[in-house]
């Protein structure tokens, strides 16, 4: 965590740079925009795969805050921070060399773009944040995360079965927090399976969708593979009052829940 | 979860350094206990893995070994360095936990009885290839022809006579579910293993914070003149144990106070360190293991189980 705080700073002043570069647009052009300043192997591709054609700034303001090294790789935590950006429709967190490269999709209506999560990295990766705003640009910024591996092919410890009885299962609590925001955390019962462990097919919860008490969606969320089991999600929400969740995973199980504040 | 046959197999072959010098120096404690006292820093490819203190007691026929070391070429210039002390016979190696830095110089004593905690023997046997798997990949040829041998004698926790020495062997936890101390009567030397850490951040992979606590109260009352932490300088009074025990309560107040304002695990990582602990060593790589090890379940408390859940 600290090495990784530091080395961002190393390439914040070229993502400076960048941003400059690309928002005054007489000096750069779109050139700058696509030199990766985490030096991905497969920046091209990511890009390609997911942000082709589409206007892409690096912006130092998103922060990826991940461990130093993977403690235990089927359960990384990270931490998207925003410091504030407006406007943001969507947020993608990708980590480029993983075999599963998307981790999520987040869409938030009435929350912080700001998001926490765990999941199963495979081999070190550049771990990146995506967050396109109102008028169209990807913001990006993202961090490498050291690991030895094996947390995408291993399956995960539900795989014993312990999970069964229990899917679905859902704990959450919030603290309001000033100016009528409050957090969210969420641990849903799910093994979260990838489908590249042998012998065990791909199950994972695909939709989490969080209510105000009118039914106003306050943030979707679209987990996807690499998310660890029996997740554990924080949300940041410009909400007084109840929470309706409602969830379900790409068998069509469902689980709902109304967390009181 | 992983494969350290793997590992093993895979270093094995790119290793380069197999039989690096550990340059292990006995300490005297006392007039015939001796201690090999390890760097205090982590496992890296300088250090061979040599972070940790391990020893023997000279008896009056023989002579007891604890801990082995983190490799086979630990535990074999460990013996030579024993030999060269005395000519008494190795009667018994006692493995104070599984953890791989104490217990994978164990094949340097083949034939030799080797003791510990049942839990202990049952990890080593049952996990000892996952435990020991981030120990090949960090140390690289210092690892050559490491391979694992689980202890074979259950340590009865007690007063015992090894090698014309009385030992008292006393059970604990929290460090681990089984953690082992050696205390040598005759020279009041306790061999605490890894519940007591000295100038350097404790571990917590396997820790029970309340445990470890109860345990530290438990150690206070010994009367020992010498207390060998597992890592850190030897020490001749009850600073060790109140500095392990500051730096876990700090820790196991931060965490649930975390946990009771909401913080997800990176904004615990976030957590400034006080500054009494700073000149602790491999603080900034241990604090945020060990909320990773510790907060999963610390928070998990906080989140009340939602009865509205449903599933189909
Ligand atoms: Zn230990």
């Amino acid at each position: 965590m600290f090495r990784s705080r530091t080395r961002f700073r190393a390439y914040s002043l070229a993502a400076s740079c960048l941003l400059l570069g690309v928002s005054s647009s007489a000096l750069a052009g779109d050139a700058p925009s696509t030199i990766d300043p985490l030096n991905s192997p497969s920046w091209q591709y990511v890009q390609a795969r997911y942000f082709d054609g589409q206007k892409l700034i690096f912006d130092d303001r998103i922060k990826v805050l991940a461990p130093t090294a993977a403690e235990d790789p089927l359960d990384v935590p990270i931490m998207v921070t925003s410091d504030g950006i407006a406007d943001v429709e969507e947020v993608v967190v990708i980590a480029d060399l993983n075999p599963i490269q998307k981790i999520l999709a987040y869409q938030p209506k009435r929350a912080s773009p700001d998001i926490s999560f765990r999941f199963k990295v495979e081999q070190s990766t550049p771990v990146r944040a995506a967050m396109r705003t109102k008028d169209g640009v990807w913001h990006l910024g993202g961090t490498w995360l050291s690991a030895a591996g094996g947390g995408c092919t291993t399956p995960s410890g539900g795989s014993s079965g312990l999970w069964q009885g229990h899917l679905g299962e859902v704990n959450a609590r919030i603290w309001p927090r000033e100016d009528k925001n409050q957090r969210l955390r969420l641990r849903v019962i799910h093994p979260m399976d990838t489908g590249l462990a042998k012998g065990v097919p791909v199950f994972y919860i695909d939709q989490i969708t969080l209510r105000d008490d009118s039914g106003a969606e306050l943030a979707t969320l679209q987990p996807f593979e690499p998310i660890s089991e029996n997740p554990v999600l924080s949300f940041d929400l410009k909400n007084v009052g109840p929470v309706h969740v409602e969830g379900h995973d790409i068998q069509g199980n469902t689980f709902t829940a109304t967390i009181q504040p | 979860m992983r494969n350290g046959v793997i590992g093993l197999a895979t270093f094995v072959s790119v290793a380069a350094g197999a039989g690096d010098d550990y340059h292990l120096q006995p300490v005297p404690v006392g007039d015939s206990a001796q201690v090999f006292v390890g760097k205090t820093e982590g496992f890296a490819r300088g250090n061979g893995g040599n972070i940790v203190n391990t020893g023997f007691i000279v008896g009056t026929d023989g002579v007891i070994v604890i801990d082995s070391g983190p490799s086979r070429a630990y535990g074999e210039q460990q013996r030579a360095a024993i030999e060269k002390q005395t000519a008494l016979p190795i009667r018994q190696v006692f493995i104070t936990h599984a953890h791989p830095d104490h217990f994978l110089g164990d094949q340097a004593y083949s034939g030799i009885a080797i003791s510990a905690l049942p839990k202990t023997i049952a990890a080593i046997r049952d996990h000892g290839e996952a435990l020991s798997d981030n120990l090949y990949r960090l140390l690289g040829g210092w690892m050559l022809g490491t391979r694992l041998v689980p202890p074979d004698h259950a340590a009865q926790p007690g007063t015992v006579i090894v090698a014309g020495r009385k030992l008292r062997l006393i059970a604990a936890q929290g460090h681990t579910d089984a953690d082992l101390m050696i205390f040598d009567e005759a020279t009041r030397t306790l061999f605490a293993g890894d519940l007591v850490f000295f100038q350097r951040a404790p571990t917590t992979p396997n820790a029970n914070i309340e445990q470890w606590l109860s345990t530290l109260d438990t150690i206070d009352q010994l009367d020992f003149q010498y207390l060998v932490p597992g890592h850190g300088p030897i020490v001749q009074d009850h600073a060790a144990i109140a500095q392990t025990r500051d730096y876990l309560r700090w820790l196991s107040t931060t965490l649930h106070n975390a946990a009771t304002r909401g913080w997800d695990i990176q904004e615990v990582m976030q957590t400034p360190i006080p500054e009494r602990f700073r000149s602790l060593s491999v603080l900034d790589q241990e604090f945020p293991r060990s909320v990773t090890h510790l907060y999963p379940d610390i928070e998990l408390n906080v989140l009340p189980k939602q009865t509205a859940a449903k599933h189909e």
